[in-house]
């Protein structure tokens, strides 16, 4: 199966492929959200932490 | 309030639970009509929105009676909904609320008995405006009686389903959206069977299936609604 | 523990993409376009079942007054939101071609849309309270009002939808091809562990925000690398 015929999928191409790319899409997007997430309260301890050492 | 009542097994609040029951009721009522306007504003509310549907689509007779139920079923709960934030709220920021918690009979019977309260202030109204408003959607005689049943059926439930939306926003900002955001999904089983009933009517069929089921999730509504806004409101109020 | 989770989840994606895509045969009927199946449903069940694990979570915390349980269930909303709308998404998209519309008032597409609006509704009322005690017991209720609100949601979305247009299509009644089948349950297990994956890092990051005045809290901090994450 070549390349080209594997995207058309028989003419369904647009169906398949976007609800996969969706599918993509939202996960890359929920790693981003809980990383960004992540850093957001790490960089906060480390402020408080940098506050009360030289209080 | 008459001696009689009170000689049931009266705990250390001198009130039996019936009687605190009927006190609650009354209480509200009388607040309720005191501010008559907003008893008025739900049901104004109800009578522009339902009046808004021919408006946007159309004169057309046959269109409106097809669409007759569920608008006017739609436009009951939207106006149910509207009423929800001053249940608690009122007692919420008088501190009212906090005596009421520590009352020594349950506090599910207390909070039926405002759930009522609140249903008469504002689900009856409804219920004795929907079929005016149902002639100017030109339904038929049959219709409109089933429209009065399913509505005095659905109105209580939404009331109550609704206290337990308001209870659990209490005293936030931005609580009226909140509420119906919660509160709407967990409705939508009484608006189709509400509107399904009136529907079946008028195409002839008989709406026993629909009423049976709408009694049903009275009934259940009834039994656990009270208790668990009772805990809504503990977890509110702590 | 989580690299594990994470590592296995996207080797099990690759592999049940592979397997969909080249060991799966056409569908008679439905030609390449049934090849949606592989993604949208196991989506659509891995959202009802995020649903009802949050409402067991929310249970136990309200029940033993655990705040872990708690937070898992907050940990838990936002991905099984994410699986309702990617379901609802997948489901659009593989109607259009079926069904030829791109919405169809079908009972499960339908009761799938009242999901997320309960989801939608625990994460707004979750946030929309600022005392956290009372934000995750307040919305544990809720979790607990929906969970047992779903079928009943679901039987009455099915009686009305089958009032008007009678019997929709049942897709899962046809014998599948074995593999099809298997390609069908690896993707499950895959989306499965990317959503333990996703819960057990956001739960991190819960656990930090909610304890970060502890004292535990200040020495981990030293630790802390930024990305933080041993993917």
């Amino acid at each position: 199966m070549n390349w080209s015929e594997f995207f058309a999928m028989k003419g369904y191409g647009l169906y398949v492929w976007g609800s996969y790319g969706m599918a993509m899409l939202v996960f890359i997007i929920e790693i981003a959200m809980v990383r960004h997430r992540r850093t957001l309260i790490v960089q906060r301890l480390r402020q408080m932490r940098d506050a009360a050492s030289n209080v | 309030m008459n001696q009689k009542s009170v000689e049931g097994p009266s705990l250390a609040g001198g009130l039996s639970l019936t009687g605190l029951f009927v006190l609650i009721i009354r209480r509200d009522l009388v607040l309720a009509m005191r501010r008559r306007a907003d008893v008025l504003t739900t049901l104004i509310f109800f009578v522009i929105v339902v009046t808004l549907f021919p408006l946007g689509v159309g004169p057309e007779l046959n269109m409106l009676r097809t669409m007759a139920p569920g608008t006017l079923w739609v436009a009951a709960l939207l106006a149910s909904m509207l009423s929800l934030g001053r249940l608690f709220s009122a007692d919420y920021l008088d501190g009212t609320l906090e005596q009421m918690l520590l009352v020594p009979q349950s506090l599910s019977a207390l909070v039926l008995g405002k759930m009522i309260a609140h249903w008469m202030a504002s689900g009856l109204p409804l219920v004795l405006m929907a079929p005016v408003l149902g002639l100017q959607f030109d339904m038929p005689a049959e219709a409109l009686w089933m429209l009065i049943l399913t509505l005095l059926l659905g109105t209580p439930i939404l009331s109550m389903i609704g206290a337990i939306g308001a209870a659990l926003t209490l005293g936030l900002r931005g609580g009226g959206v909140l509420v119906s955001l919660l509160v709407l999904p967990l409705c939508i089983p009484v608006l189709v069977f509400g509107a399904g009933a009136v529907e079946a009517i008028t195409s002839g069929m008989s709406a026993a299936a629909h009423l049976s089921l709408l009694g049903a999730l009275l009934l259940l509504a009834l039994v656990f609604t009270p208790w668990v806004t009772a805990m809504a409101l503990r977890i509110s109020m702590e | 523990m989580i690299p594990w989770f994470a590592a296995s989840s996207a080797l099990l994606f690759i592999l049940g993409l592979y397997m969909g895509f080249f060991v799966a045969p056409t569908d008679v009927q439905q030609s390449e376009a049934y090849r949606i199946m592989f993604i949208h449903v196991p989506v659509s069940i891995l959202s009802m079942l995020i649903y009802l694990i949050m409402a067991g979570y929310a249970a136990l915390g309200l029940i033993f007054n655990t705040r872990l349980s708690a937070m898992m269930a907050n940990a838990l909303a936002p991905t099984g939101a994410l699986f309702a709308f990617l379901s609802l998404w997948t489901g659009a998209l593989w109607g259009k071609p079926m069904w030829g519309a791109w919405w169809v008032w079908d009972a499960r597409l339908t009761s799938e849309l009242i999901l997320l609006f309960l989801y939608l509704g625990f994460i707004a009322l979750h946030a929309s309270i600022d005392d956290p005690r009372r934000a995750d017991r307040a919305s544990a209720l809720l979790a607990i009002i929906g969970s047992v609100n779903v079928p009943i949601i679901y039987f009455s979305v099915q009686w009305w939808n089958t009032l008007h247009q009678g019997a929709t299509i049942k897709l899962t009644g046809t014998s599948m091809h074995v593999a099809m089948q298997q390609s069908l349950l690896v993707m499950f297990l895959a989306c499965w562990l990317y959503v333990i994956t996703m819960a057990l890092l956001r739960v991190r990051s819960i656990i930090l925000e909610r304890e970060r005045n502890n004292q535990w809290v200040m020495e981990l901090t030293e630790t802390l690398s930024p990305r933080g994450m041993k993917l």
